[in-house]
C-alpha cells in the first residue's frame, strides 16, 4: 500500500528519512577532491565527439569534414525522439568524421566527429528563453532537446523524454546523493552553482507540475545541503533532504525507496509510483539551455585517486581526451601497481582501455588509484556461502545463488533468482570475502541470456517461415489434385456419353481399348529387334527382353484373334501371316528344346539332347520350307528364320554339351526323350495358337525364345481348339503387330 | 601505454575469507583457555594433533586434486575445522582417534565434496559424530573439573595418557576420572540423564557433587564457565559482523523455549532451561558450529529457521534420546535441510509484489 503524498511530505519536512535494504559503507574518499573549486582547463589539441553519448540513438550528422564550426553549433540533428544532438564544444575545424575509441567497458570504437580547435573558443549565436513560463510547454521541451541535455548522473537518458511524461507526478526528486566514493563533481557543482541548479529545477517544475520537489543529498555533503537550502529558501515546496550516507543511496530505485518508501514495480518506471528523478547536473544543464540558450558542451569531471597529484574537479569540454585531464591533474603512473584508469566511481565505474577516450555527457569521474588503493580481481576463492552479499544487496536478491547458477551456466535458474533485477551496484562483490567478481558473472550471464533470446526469436521466425511455406505447398498440391479430379470426372462422363450414343456395349469398348493398348505395346517393342537381332541374341538380357516380347506378342495375337472374331480385323496379307507363323513356330521349337533340359529332370543323356536338337532342326527346316513356299517372302524374313533355327540349334547343342558335362547324369530311356520331344512339339503348336499367361512386355516379332511356358499346361492345352483356326488368327495378329511396328518405326524415323 | 582492465567494483572490503577464519579462531581463545584451566592441558594437545593432521590431510588431498595447496591452506579453514573438533572431544582421547576424526572431517566430509564451500555437512561435527558412533566409550570419558578431581595430571602426564593410555605414574583413565571422594565423575548432562532415568527427580539429580555451589546449582562445576567463555567469543564475532545474530539467537531461544515448556509442565522430570543452556555444548555450538557459513542457511529467514530447529533438536535428543548431548547430531540433521530451507525462505526481491510462482 502506497503511503499518501501528504504523509510522505510531512515526514520529509520533519527530516525523517527511511532506509533501503542492504547497502554498504565504503570509505568515501571524497575529501581528496572536494576541497578545491572547479577549475577550468586549457583547450586540448583535439576534441573527439562521439555521436552517441547517451541511451538512445544517434542523430544524423549535419556538418562536413573541413567545415568550420563554432562553439555550441549543433553537429547532429535529432531525427528520432530518443536522439539528442551533440554540439561543438569549442570553435574549430571538423577534421575527420571517423571511428574512434569511446568510453565503453569493452573499449569499443564508435563514430566520432573530431574537431581541431582554432583557439578562439567562439560561441555560436545563442537564443535564451528566460521567459519560458509564457511559452508553450512543447517549445521548452524542444529547447531542452535541442540543447542536447541527457541525464548526467550516469545512464544518460534523454531529458526531454522524461519531461514529456503524461503520468501524474507527485514527487520530482532531484538526485544529489552522489553515493559513489571518490566522486565530488555534483558536490562541487551544488556548492558553487546552487542557484543555477535551482533555476533548472524551476524549469522542470514548470514542465512537470509535481506536488513536491525533493532535493536529496547524502548527509556527508553538508556544504552542498546548505547551499541548496539557501538557493531554495523562497520555495516552500522545494524540500532539501539529507539522506543517509549509504551506497547505493543514489540509485534511482533506492533513493525513491528512502524518500517515499515506494518501490518501482518490477517492469515499471518511477513514474508508475508518481516519481520522476533528475540529477543535479541535469538541472544545471537545463538551466543553461533555457536561461542562457547554451547547449550542453561541458561538464564537471572529478579527477581523483592517489595516483594523481592534484585531485580535484575540472570543467571539461565534451570530447576532451582523458589524457588531457589526467595530465593537468598530474597523473603519476609509477604510483600505480599497474597503469589503470577507472571512468566513473570505484563501485560501478569501468576501466578504460585507452587514454584517448573522450569525456562524454555521462563521464563524471576519472579515478587513478595508487598501489593498494584499488583491488585487482586476482584472488578469487570458492564461495563459502557466508551470505554477506545477500545482506548488502539493495534489491534483496540472493547473490550467492545467482552466482552459483551463473557460474554453472544454469541460466534459467539464475533468472529464477531474479538475475535481471540486479542493478549491478557492486555491493555484493565489495563485501565478498572470497573476492569473487560477482557483478562480472552477472553481466556475463545477462549477456548470454540476451544472446540466447535473440537466437531463439530468430529461430522461431525461421520456423514460422518454414511452416508457412509448407502449408502453402500442401494447399497448392491439394488444389491441383482437386482440379485433376474434376477434369477426370468430366472426361469419364464424356466417354460414357459417347459409348452410349454409339449404342455399343461398354464391354466391347473396353476390349477395343485393351486391344489397342496391346497393339501399341507390340509396336513400340518391335522398333528395336528389326535392326538388333544378331547382337541381341547373344546376351542374356536381350533374351529375357525377347521372352517378354514373345509373351506380349502372344497376347496381342490372342486379342487379335478375338478381334477377328468380332469382325473388326482388317484383311491381311497371307504371306505376312505365314512368315509370322513361321517365326512363332521357330520360337516354339526353341522352347521345346529348352523345356527338355530346364524341366528339372535331374539328368539328361546325350541322346535325348540330340533328339531334341534334331527335332528342333527338323521343325526349323519345315518352317523354312513353309516360308519358302510363299511367293513373296522377303529376304529378311527368310534370313531371320534361318538365324532363328541356327540359334535354336546352337542352343540345343550347347545345352546338350552342358548336360553331358554334369556329373549327376543318370540313365534315361530313349522313349522318355521321345515323349518329351513330342510333348514339346505339341506345345509348340499350342504356342502358335498363342496361349500365354504372362501379361505385358515389349513385343518382338523376331523373338525365338521363351522360357515361361509350363510343360504340363502346354500338354493340357494342346487338346483344345481347332489348331488351324488358331494359327490363322495368330498369324493375323502377328502380321498386324508387325505392320504396326513398321508404321511406328517410320513415324519415329 | 597499456592500461589494465578489471571488473567493477574496484574497491573491496579488506576482510577476506582467511581473515574471517582467523577471527573465528581468535574468538575461540577465551573458551579454550577456560577448558585448559578447568580440564587441564589435554585440549591443547588435542588441538595440536588435530591441526597438524588437518593441514597435512588438506595439503595431500589438494595435491592429489591438482590444486594449489598453499593457496587453499592460506584460508585457515582446515585449521579452524581442526580446532572446532579438538575442543569438542574429551581432552584425554587417545591420539589416534583424534587423527582419525580429523582425517575423516577434512578428507571425506570436506575435500571429497569439493573442498571449501562445497561440503554439505559441517566437517568438525561430522568428524565428531563419526568418532562418537565408532568409539562411544572413549568419546564420553570426560575428566572431572580439576578442582574436584582426585588426581590432577600435569602436562607431561596428560601427554603420556593421550599417547599411551596411562600416566607416567601408571594411573589409568578410570583412575583419573575419580572425584576426590573416589566416585567416578560423570559430566553434568550425563549425571542428570542417569539420575532421571533412575527415577530420581530433577532437583535430586542436581544434588550431585558436580553441581553444588555452582550458579544456582543448575550448572555443572567448570562446565558453565567454559560455555560462558565461548559465549563471550561468540558475541565478539557477532559484534564484528563475522557471524550473523540470526542463527545463535534462534537456536538458543528455541532450546530455551522448548525446555521451558517441558520444565513448566513437569519440573521434576525435566531439566530447566538454564541447565540446558549452561551445560554441554549448546552455547559453543550456537556461536561456533551452527554458524559455519558453508553448511548453514544463507537467507535471514532461513537462518532463523535453521537455528530454531537445531535448538529444538538438541533439547529433544537430550531429553528423550540416547545421548546426553546432541548439538552435533542436530547440526548434521539440519545441514541436510538447508537447501530446502533456502528454497522456501527467499526474500522478496525489490519491486516484486506478490509471491512469485517459484520455478526451480
Amino acid at each position: 500500500m502506497l503511503r499518501s503524498t501528504d504523509e510522505i511530505i510531512a515526514d520529509l519536512k520533519a527530516g525523517k528519512c527511511h532506509s533501503f535494504t542492504g547497502g554498504v559503507h565504503p570509505p568515501d574518499e571524497k575529501s581528496l577532491s572536494n576541497t578545491t573549486n572547479i577549475q577550468t582547463l586549457p583547450l586540448p589539441d583535439k576534441i573527439i565527439l562521439p555521436l552517441r553519448q547517451h541511451i538512445g540513438t544517434e542523430g544524423s550528422i549535419c556538418v562536413a569534414e573541413g567545415e568550420h564550426v563554432k562553439k555550441g553549433q549543433a553537429l547532429t540533428k535529432s531525427s528520432h525522439p530518443y536522439a539528442v544532438p551533440i554540439h561543438a564544444s569549442t570553435s574549430g575545424i571538423v577534421r575527420e568524421i571517423t571511428r574512434h575509441v569511446v568510453a565503453h567497458p569493452s573499449g569499443l570504437s564508435e563514430d566520432c566527429i573530431i574537431i581541431e580547435p582554432d583557439g578562439l573558443d567562439e560561441w555560436v549565436k545563442l537564443t535564451p528563453i528566460p521567459h519560458f513560463q509564457t511559452l508553450p510547454q512543447q517549445t521548452v521541451v524542444e529547447a531542452i532537446c535541442d540543447a542536447g541535455v541527457a541525464g548526467m548522473g550516469g545512464a544518460g537518458f534523454p531529458t526531454h523524454i522524461k519531461t514529456g511524461n503524461n503520468k501524474t507526478i507527485e514527487f520530482l526528486i532531484i538526485n544529489g546523493a552522489e553515493c559513489e566514493p571518490y566522486i565530488t563533481s555534483d558536490d562541487r557543482l551544488m556548492q558553487e552553482h546552487a542557484w543555477q541548479i535551482r533555476q533548472g529545477i524551476d524549469v522542470l517544475h514548470h514542465l512537470i507540475s509535481p506536488t513536491a520537489v525533493v532535493i536529496a543529498i547524502e548527509d556527508n555533503k553538508p556544504d552542498a545541503i546548505k547551499a541548496l537550502k539557501i538557493a531554495c529558501q523562497d520555495k516552500p515546496e522545494y524540500l532539501v533532504v539529507a539522506v543517509e550516507t549509504k551506497y547505493p543511496a543514489g540509485g534511482e530505485k533506492q533513493l525513491i525507496q528512502m524518500l517515499t518508501q515506494r518501490e518501482v514495480p518490477r517492469h515499471g518506471l518511477p513514474a508508475d509510483v508518481g516519481v520522476l528523478m533528475f540529477n543535479v547536473g541535469t538541472c544545471f544543464a537545463v538551466a543553461g539551455a533555457i536561461y542562457e540558450g547554451k547547449p550542453l558542451v561541458e561538464r564537471v569531471v572529478t579527477v581523483t585517486g592517489r595516483a594523481v597529484e592534484q585531485p580535484g574537479n575540472y570543467w571539461a569540454r565534451l570530447g576532451t581526451p582523458v589524457s588531457h585531464l589526467l595530465n593537468h591533474a598530474t597523473y603519476q603512473v609509477k604510483k600505480q601497481s599497474a597503469p589503470q584508469i577507472v571512468m566513473g566511481g570505484p563501485m560501478m565505474g569501468f576501466t578504460l582501455s585507452s587514454m584517448a577516450v573522450p569525456i562524454v555527457k555521462i563521464s563524471n569521474c576519472l579515478l587513478a588509484p595508487a598501489k593498494g588503493e584499488a583491488s585487482l580481481n586476482e584472488h578469487e576463492r570458492a564461495c563459502i556461502r557466508c551470505g554477506a552479499c545477500a545482506d548488502v544487496c539493495p534489491a534483496s536478491l540472493l547473490p550467492q545463488q545467482i552466482f552459483w547458477h551463473a557460474k554453472a551456466k544454469e541460466l534459467d535458474k539464475a533468472q529464477a533468482y531474479d538475475l535481471f533485477d540486479c542493478i549491478e551496484c557492486g555491493a555484493c562483490a565489495y563485501v565478498c570475502p572470497s573476492e569473487i567478481p560477482l557483478v562480472h558473472y552477472y553481466r556475463q550471464a545477462k549477456a548470454e541470456i540476451r544472446l540466447e533470446k535473440e537466437e531463439k526469436s530468430r529461430a522461431e521466425k525461421a520456423k514460422e517461415r518454414f511452416e508457412a511455406r509448407n502449408a502453402r505447398l500442401i494447399r497448392e498440391k491439394q488444389e491441383r489434385e482437386e482440379r485433376h479430379q474434376k477434369a477426370k470426372a468430366a472426361r469419364e462422363a464424356a466417354i460414357a456419353n459417347k459409348s452410349k450414343a454409339a449404342t455399343v456395349d461398354s464391354n466391347d469398348a473396353k476390349d477395343k481399348v485393351a486391344a489397342a493398348l496391346a497393339r501399341a505395346k507390340a509396336k513400340k517393342a518391335a522398333q528395336q529387334p528389326e535392326s538388333d537381332v544378331p547382337a541381341a541374341l547373344d546376351t542374356q538380357a536381350d533374351k529375357k527382353a525377347q521372352v517378354a516380347a514373345a509373351i506380349a506378342r502372344a497376347k496381342a495375337k490372342k486379342e487379335a484373334a478375338q478381334a477377328n472374331d468380332t469382325n473388326e480385323i482388317l484383311p491381311e496379307d497371307e504371306r505376312k501371316a505365314k512368315v509370322a507363323a513361321a517365326v512363332a513356330r521357330a520360337k516354339a521349337k526353341k522352347e521345346a528344346a529348352q523345356t527338355n533340359d530346364t524341366n528339372e529332370i535331374t539328368t539328361e543323356d546325350e541322346r535325348k539332347a540330340k533328339v531334341a536338337a534334331a527335332v528342333a532342326r527338323a521343325k526349323a527346316k519345315k518352317e523354312a520350307a513353309q516360308a519358302n513356299d510363299t511367293n513373296e517372302i522377303s529376304a529378311e524374313d527368310e534370313r531371320k528364320a534361318k538365324v532363328a533355327a541356327a540359334v535354336a540349334r546352337a542352343k540345343a547343342k550347347k545345352e546338350a554339351a552342358q548336360a553331358n558335362d554334369t556329373n549327376e547324369i543318370s540313365a534315361e530311356d530313349e522313349g522318355k526323350a521321345k515323349v518329351a520331344a513330342a510333348v514339346a512339339r505339341a506345345k509348340a503348336k499350342k504356342q502358335q495358337a498363342a496361349e500365354s499367361s504372362s501379361s505385358d512386355g515389349p513385343a518382338d516379332a523376331n523373338n525365338l525364345i521363351s522360357k515361361n511356358v509350363d510343360f504340363s499346361s502346354a500338354e493340357e492345352q494342346s487338346h483344345h481348339d481347332d489348331e488351324k483356326r488358331k494359327r490363322i488368327a495368330a498369324a493375323v495378329a502377328k502380321a498386324k503387330a508387325k505392320q504396326a511396328a513398321k508404321k511406328d518405326n517410320n513415324e519415329t524415323e | 601505454m597499456k592500461l589494465t582492465l578489471s571488473s567493477s567494483p574496484h574497491q573491496r572490503v579488506r576482510r577476506d575469507t582467511s581473515q574471517v577464519m582467523r577471527l573465528v579462531i581468535l574468538a575461540m581463545i577465551p573458551g579454550i583457555m577456560a577448558q585448559v584451566i578447568i580440564f587441564g592441558f589435554g585440549v591443547l594437545i588435542q588441538a595440536t594433533i588435530a591441526v597438524i593432521t588437518a593441514v597435512i590431510t588438506e595439503a595431500a588431498i589438494l595435491q592429489i586434486r591438482g590444486r594449489s595447496a598453499k593457496f587453499a591452506l592460506n584460508d585457515f579453514s582446515a585449521v579452524l575445522t581442526a580446532l572446532l573438533l579438538a575442543v569438542s572431544i574429551p581432552p584425554l582421547l587417545p591420539w589416534w582417534m583424534t587423527i582419525l576424526g580429523t582425517f575423516f572431517a577434512i578428507a571425506v566430509v570436506k575435500q571429497l565434496y569439493g573442498g571449501l564451500g562445497f561440503n554439505l555437512f559441517n566437517p568438525a561435527m561430522a568428524g565428531y559424530v563419526m568418532l562418537l558412533i565408532s568409539f562411544p566409550a572413549a568419546m564420553t570419558l570426560w575428566l572431572p573439573p580439576q578442582s574436584l578431581a582426585s588426581i590432577q595430571p600435569d602436562f607431561v602426564n596428560v601427554l603420556t595418557i593421550i599417547m599411551t593410555g596411562f600416566t607416567e605414574s601408571g594411573h589409568s583413565m578410570d583412575q583419573l576420572r575419580m572425584a576426590a571422594d573416589g566416585i567416578t565423575m560423570a559430566t553434568p548432562l550425563d549425571s542428570v540423564k542417569t539420575a532421571l532415568s533412575q527415577n530420581y527427580t530433577y532437583p535430586e539429580a542436581l544434588d550431585e557433587a558436580i553441581f553444588t555451589n555452582n550458579l544456582n546449582a543448575s550448572a555443572g562445576a567448570g562446565w558453565a564457565w567454559v560455555s560462558l567463555a565461548y559465549l563471550v567469543g561468540g558475541l565478539f564475532l557477532v559484534k564484528i559482523n563475522v557471524i550473523n545474530w540470526h542463527i545463535p539467537t534462534a537456536m538458543l531461544a528455541a532450546a530455551a523455549l522448548l525446555s521451558a515448556v517441558f520444565y513448566i509442565a513437569d519440573s521434576d522430570s525435566f531439566a530447566s532451561p538454564i541447565f540446558h543452556l549452561l551445560n554441554g555444548s549448546l552455547l559453543f555450538g550456537a556461536f561456533f558450529i551452527a554458524t559455519d557459513p558453508v553448511t548453514a542457511s544463507t537467507t535471514d529467514k532461513g537462518r532463523l529457521v535453521f537455528g530454531a530447529f537445531i535448538g529444538m533438536w538438541v533439547i529433544v535428543i537430550r531429553t528423550f534420546g540416547g545421548y546426553p548431548d546432541a548439538v552435533a547430531f542436530a547440526v548434521i540433521v539440519m545441514n541436510m535441510a538447508v537447501p530446502l530451507i533456502d528454497y522456501y525462505t527467499r526474500p522478496r526481491t525489490y519491486g516484486h509484489t506478490a509471491k512469485r510462482a517459484r520455478k526451480p
